[in-house]
């Protein structure tokens, strides 16, 4: 298990690095200086200005230069808010953003797992169509849609719960948490019938029903752990899909975390903080699938086995 | 079944394809063929729109500005108040073309792609697809997100940074039928046989990898929609004075307290487009679902 | 009165096709101490009319229509499902078919093995440990205490079924239902098991259903026997009264299908038409890693007009053999002189025109066959090809090959999936003809069909070999049936040549230990004799 750890670890590393060289250049290449919105800089403004963002070097160096500074965790200081680096609006932005993943994760995993197994347990019959309808509407209704349209019906029309906000007004987590979440439950749902369907079709939980045991320690005990692998290996992917999820619920709902901040960066066109976020993002991300894909290869036996402890 | 000898091909009993027992089996699943006739209804209301849309796309009644749904307009209008039926109209052309020319991108790069990959096989397939788990890893919605960023926001790009994406997919499932194809015993019989490499490929190999493709094919245009959706939303993707559906539900967004329908027709376009296309999606899956022969 | 005495079930499973009377009114009887064995083909409802009694068919789209099913007195068929998972796993418990799928792949041997005891009875786990090791031990696990905590796929095929049955036992049932528990394995390692099954079964003087689509698996061991087919029994009986006094037709179509004779040895030495020499057909295994020597260092000749037999268990390399000899799979060394020509050096038309004059017989109908193309167009394909027919002949062509495989000619514009697995074999059979080829490697050709089937497919074979002149080399793990066919044959063991001669002399005088531990293992040899 250490082994495949170990590799995969290594595995990540020319991603990143390539994650970070091309949004480098990207940036770099962009059409339009960094300040060229600001109207008639002085020259020896701009030349101080440029001197600070390093533009002066060449661009190799300013690559190096930058690898340097990611080495020691510094993602650089922002174009548009100066004195502000990109560290501190992570270091602001990510704990929210954190937050508000984590709960749209618990709704995905609990609402959709429980959702998919449900609906496996009997196939075909009104407890499988019911659950599984309303997966297809969570899965055709994105979140920039749901989200103005729960606005709409529980804090407008029905002036249940608050339309904006973080942490501000008891219970303005809720929309947004079902916002983000309600898609991820979705495809969690759907994931985890198919997978649990696969797996109750299995010869050995015949075996196990031809033990006398009872039918919901069959499912539980011999069906889940096999049925619920390929939700793992999807968990990866979906913290990746919220994160970009979060771009949209926390501007519908003015949330202040980490995906406003990037749009509202994008928009303004303040590279470094782009650069410094999407390398930040990225990383995340690549974390979290070697995450999702140790935890899957450690639910199955044969996997483990198959990267030492032999 | 006759018992007499027939001498003439055309004399004997026709048989039924898979194809055809497919066809069967979708046309009992009423969702699926709902999903179908309101995709081809969409499809044709698109490539008819500059003749049929009720008002010109930039006819504005700053007079009238937002007004709800009426006899003359159906949908109401917008604050300018332009139709918002003819806006949907034309939103959906750049929708539904952006999800099949993105898809149409990713089925070409990616069916070539696995193809060769699966069936040259040894050392070209590991670097191949080597090099699709590296781009898989990659986060490429923040990528699309930083592209749209820099590079301004082009649809021409759009479409071919949605259909790199979804490609890699696409070529993943193509290797995995072309292998377990080129190991089924038909195939072995096919080399036996003499076949050349392209009869193969053409006779053998296509027809039967067909299935999954179209499945996936018909499950990535609503993904791919989705994204645009939603970069447009953001405002990073279709640019006025074009419009598509992400955008108008944008714009829809902003004044929903006092125009709902300016969000609930434009979503409800978009929702049933994708509904369409997934109910079409799982009902082929259903009725293409080799494994499930008569027996 | 008997342990288990079923009365007229009757089983059907409803679809919207229709309603499919599976089990269709059978009596028969199990007694304590007794081997009873039902024997069957495919789809006659063997499996389901056992599966039923303990509610283990799926209801819907099973349905009992009637009868009674007495374990002990008591009607199974009456009770709740509470009232039959207090039996199941308790009193009555079931080994299958395939031991690599029957065992959970997520948990240890040791946590399944004691689940059946922790559920049904009040012992503690320390309790249950110590009876699950002493089972493992009994049933031929080595160091039971240490592999408890491995997992299934640590464990052969054997062991598996091995782990199977002592979690059968671990609860001392009355009754052992045993689906097919030898058919997934290899030869000798099926004679293992049935010895440790007749083993246990007289040691714990309980009944036993022993389920099979084979006669000549259950000969040595049953007592009783039930013959199905389409869900009714045409006959039961004594084992004695079965095989020696079979009175119905079916029955007896059974026994004949047993291959028992040996072939006659070829009158004159005719001349060599292939002369496989040192060949070596290794596969990589990546970097690091000793390749898999399939076959490694294998000299034989095949002689002009007779059938080969190629005989070994699963990993012996047999069938890369025959897929070596047709470039199907890359040699890695030596040569293979085809009526003079090495053809592991051929390259475009050359490899063309010889691929034409060798064609093969594969093990799987259902996977041989492009499901997308009808019979036509796979017989058309190699006539034309080749140029043996042209656009305008080759619907006689066709035809014609379907008279010779005995396809009617009316199924020709029909596809593969619309077909029985013998019919399939006959249209695979008619591709590899098409091309009159003069050498024909038969890959397992039957063992993927039902027992009367595969004699009908044999015969046609044998037929065809004689009217087309043929060569053949006859793959099988087969003993019994190679030795009906073959005029020579090879045994073959971990992709080495172990022993070559004639049946009768490889059948009477065996050399070697390895022969000899094969022969050994044939099931129902008795009934050969």
């Amino acid at each position: 298990m250490w082994r495949f750890i170990g590799i995969r670890l290594l595995q990540a590393i020319p991603v990143i690095l390539a994650v970070i060289t091309v949004t480098f250049f990207l940036v770099r290449v962009a059409p339009g200086g960094p300040f060229s919105a600001e109207k008639a800089v002085l020259p020896e403004v701009k030349a101080a200005l440029e001197a600070q963002y390093r533009l002066d070097l060449p661009l190799f160096q300013q690559y190096t230069a930058y690898l340097g500074d990611l080495a020691q965790g510094e993602f650089g200081p922002s174009f548009k808010y100066p004195g502000r680096s990109v560290n501190e609006l992570i270091g602001a932005g990510l704990p929210v953003t954190a937050e508000l993943g984590f709960y749209a994760l618990l709704v995905a995993v609990i609402i959709g797992g429980l959702a998919g197994v449900i609906a496996a347990l009997k196939p075909n019959t009104r407890q499988d169509y019911i659950p599984m309808t309303v997966a297809m509407i969570g899965i055709c209704m994105p979140s920039f849609l749901l989200g103005p349209l729960l606005v709409l019906i529980f804090g407008i029309y029905l002036d249940w719960l608050p339309v904006s906000g973080w942490g501000d007004i008891p219970g303005d987590k809720i929309l947004p948490a079902i916002t983000l979440g309600s898609a991820y439950a979705a495809y969690i749902a759907r994931l985890s019938r198919a997978g649990m369907l696969e797996v109750m079709s299995q010869d050995y939980i015949r075996t196990a029903r031809a033990k006398g045991l009872p039918e919901w320690q069959v499912v539980v005990k011999h069906g889940l752990r096999g049925g619920l692998i390929p939700v793992v290996t999807f968990l990866g992917p979906a913290f990746a899909g919220l994160l970009a999820g979060s771009f949209v619920v926390e501007t519908i709902f003015q949330i202040p975390g980490l995906g406003r901040f990037y749009v509202q960066a994008a928009f303004n066109r303040d590279y470094t903080m782009i650069l410094g976020t999407t390398v930040f993002l990225s990383t995340l991300i690549v974390l979290f699938n070697l995450l999702s894909d140790i935890l899957a290869a450690w639910m199955n036996p044969r996997l483990r086995a198959q990267f030492g402890e032999q | 079944m006759t018992t007499e000898i027939i001498t003439d091909i055309a004399d004997a009993e026709q048989g039924s394809s898979l194809w055809h027992d497919a066809w069967l089996r979708l046309r009992k699943n009423r969702l699926a063929l709902a999903g179908g006739i309101i995709l081809v209804g969409f499809s044709l209301i698109a490539l008819l729109t500059p003749w049929i849309a009720p008002y010109a796309y930039d006819a504005q009644n700053l007079e009238l500005g937002a007004s709800p749904p009426s006899a003359q307009h159906w949908l109401g209008t917008d604050i300018f108040g332009r139709d918002l039926l003819t806006q949907i109209m034309y939103g959906g052309r750049v929708s539904l073309a952006v999800g099949f020319v993105a898809t149409s991108v990713a089925l070409l790069i990616g069916v070539t792609w696995g193809a060769i990959a699966g069936y040259v096989g040894g050392k070209v397939d590991a670097v191949m697809m080597r090099l699709v788990d590296i781009l898989y890893a990659l986060p490429f919605m923040i990528f699309i997100v930083l592209l749209m960023v820099v590079f301004g926001r082009n649809i021409l790009l759009l479409f071919l940074a949605i259909g790199a994406v979804e490609w890699l997919t696409m070529a993943r499932i193509m290797r995995g039928q072309v292998q377990q194809l080129r190991q089924q015993e038909f195939v072995e019989a096919a080399i036996s046989l003499g076949l050349p490499p392209r009869t193969i490929i053409r006779r053998h190999l296509i027809p039967n990898a067909l299935g999954p493709i179209i499945v996936y094919t018909t499950l990535t245009i609503p993904s791919v929609m989705l994204l645009e959706a939603f970069l447009s939303f953001l405002g990073l993707g279709i640019q006025p004075p074009q419009t598509s559906w992400g955008l108008l539900i944008s714009y829809g967004a902003e004044t929903m307290e006092e125009f709902p329908w300016l969000l609930i027709f434009p979503g409800l376009a978009l929702t049933i487009t994708l509904f369409s296309l997934n109910f079409l999606g799982d009902g082929l899956r259903d009725a293409l679902d080799v494994r499930r022969s008569k027996d | 009165m008997s342990l288990l005495e079923v009365k007229d079930l009757a089983v059907s499973f409803v679809t919207r096709m229709g309603t499919n009377k599976a089990v269709d009114g059978i009596s028969f009887t199990v007694d304590t101490g007794k081997i009873t064995a039902i024997i069957g083909e495919s789809g006659s409802g063997k499996s389901v009319a056992c599966y039923s009694m303990l509610g283990l068919v799926p209801m819907p789209p099973g349905r009992i229509d009637g009868g009674t099913a007495l374990f002990e007195g008591q009607d199974l068929l009456q009770m709740s499902e509470a009232q039959l998972r207090e039996i199941r796993g308790r009193d009555v418990a079931m080994i299958f078919q395939d031991p690599m799928t029957c065992l959970n792949p997520f948990m240890t041997i040791g946590k399944q093995l004691m689940e059946p005891l922790l559920y049904h009875q009040q012992v503690s786990k320390e309790q249950a440990r110590a009876r699950a090791i002493e089972l493992l031990d009994e049933v031929g696990i080595r160091d039971p205490e240490s592999t408890f905590e491995n997992y299934p796929h640590q464990f052969s095929g054997g062991m598996r079924q091995r782990v199977m049955i002592a979690m059968a036992l671990i609860n001392e049932p009355k009754l052992l239902i045993a689906d097919e528990p030898t058919t997934a394995l290899d030869v000798t390692i099926q004679a293992q098991i049935l010895k440790l099954i007749a083993n246990l079964q007289t040691k714990r003087d309980i009944g036993v259903i022993f389920i099979s689509h084979d006669l000549a698996v259950v000969a040595d061991i049953a007592d009783q026997i039930v013959v199905m087919q389409q869900g009714k029994i045409v006959e039961g009986g004594d084992s004695e009264h079965i095989f020696h006094h079979a009175e119905h037709p079916y029955t007896r179509k059974l026994l004949a299908a047993i291959p028992a004779d040996s072939k006659a040895p070829m009158p004159n030495e005719p001349d060599t038409l292939i002369e496989v020499r040192k060949l070596c057909t290794w596969f990589d295994q990546g970097r690091n890693k000793e390749p898999v020597k399939a076959v490694n260092d294998v000299s034989f000749d095949i002689r002009r007009g007779e059938v080969l037999g190629l005989v070994g268990e699963s990993g012996s390399g047999k069938s890369t053999i025959g897929r070596s000899i047709l470039r199907l799979v890359p040699v890695t060394s030596g040569s293979v002189n085809f009526d003079g020509t090495d053809v592991t050096t051929l390259q475009g038309n050359g490899l063309k025109t010889f691929r034409r004059r060798m064609q093969m017989i594969f093990q799987d109908p259902f996977a041989s066959l492009n499901p997308r193309m009808t019979v036509f167009d796979t017989l058309a394909e190699p006539l034309l090809l080749h140029g043996i027919e042209n656009s305008k002949s080759v619907a006689s062509g066709v035809l014609k090959l379907m008279d010779d495989v005995g396809l009617a000619r009316n199924f020709v514009r029909k596809y593969p999936h619309e077909f029985s697995g013998g019919q399939r074999q006959r249209i695979a059979i008619g591709r590899a003809l098409a091309t009159r080829p003069e050498f024909i490697v038969a890959d397992e050709p039957v063992s993927a069909l039902d027992v009367t089937i595969q004699a009908q497919i044999l015969d046609l074979m044998q037929d065809l070999g004689k009217e087309y002149g043929l060569t053949m080399l006859f793959v099988s793990h087969d003993l019994a049936v190679v030795r009906h066919l073959a005029d020579r044959i090879l045994v073959l063991y971990k992709g080495e040549i172990v022993e070559q001669g004639s049946g009768e002399d490889l059948f009477e005088r065996p050399q070697q230990d390895y022969t000899r531990q094969l022969l050994s293992s044939i099931p129902g040899r008795a009934l050969l004799e």
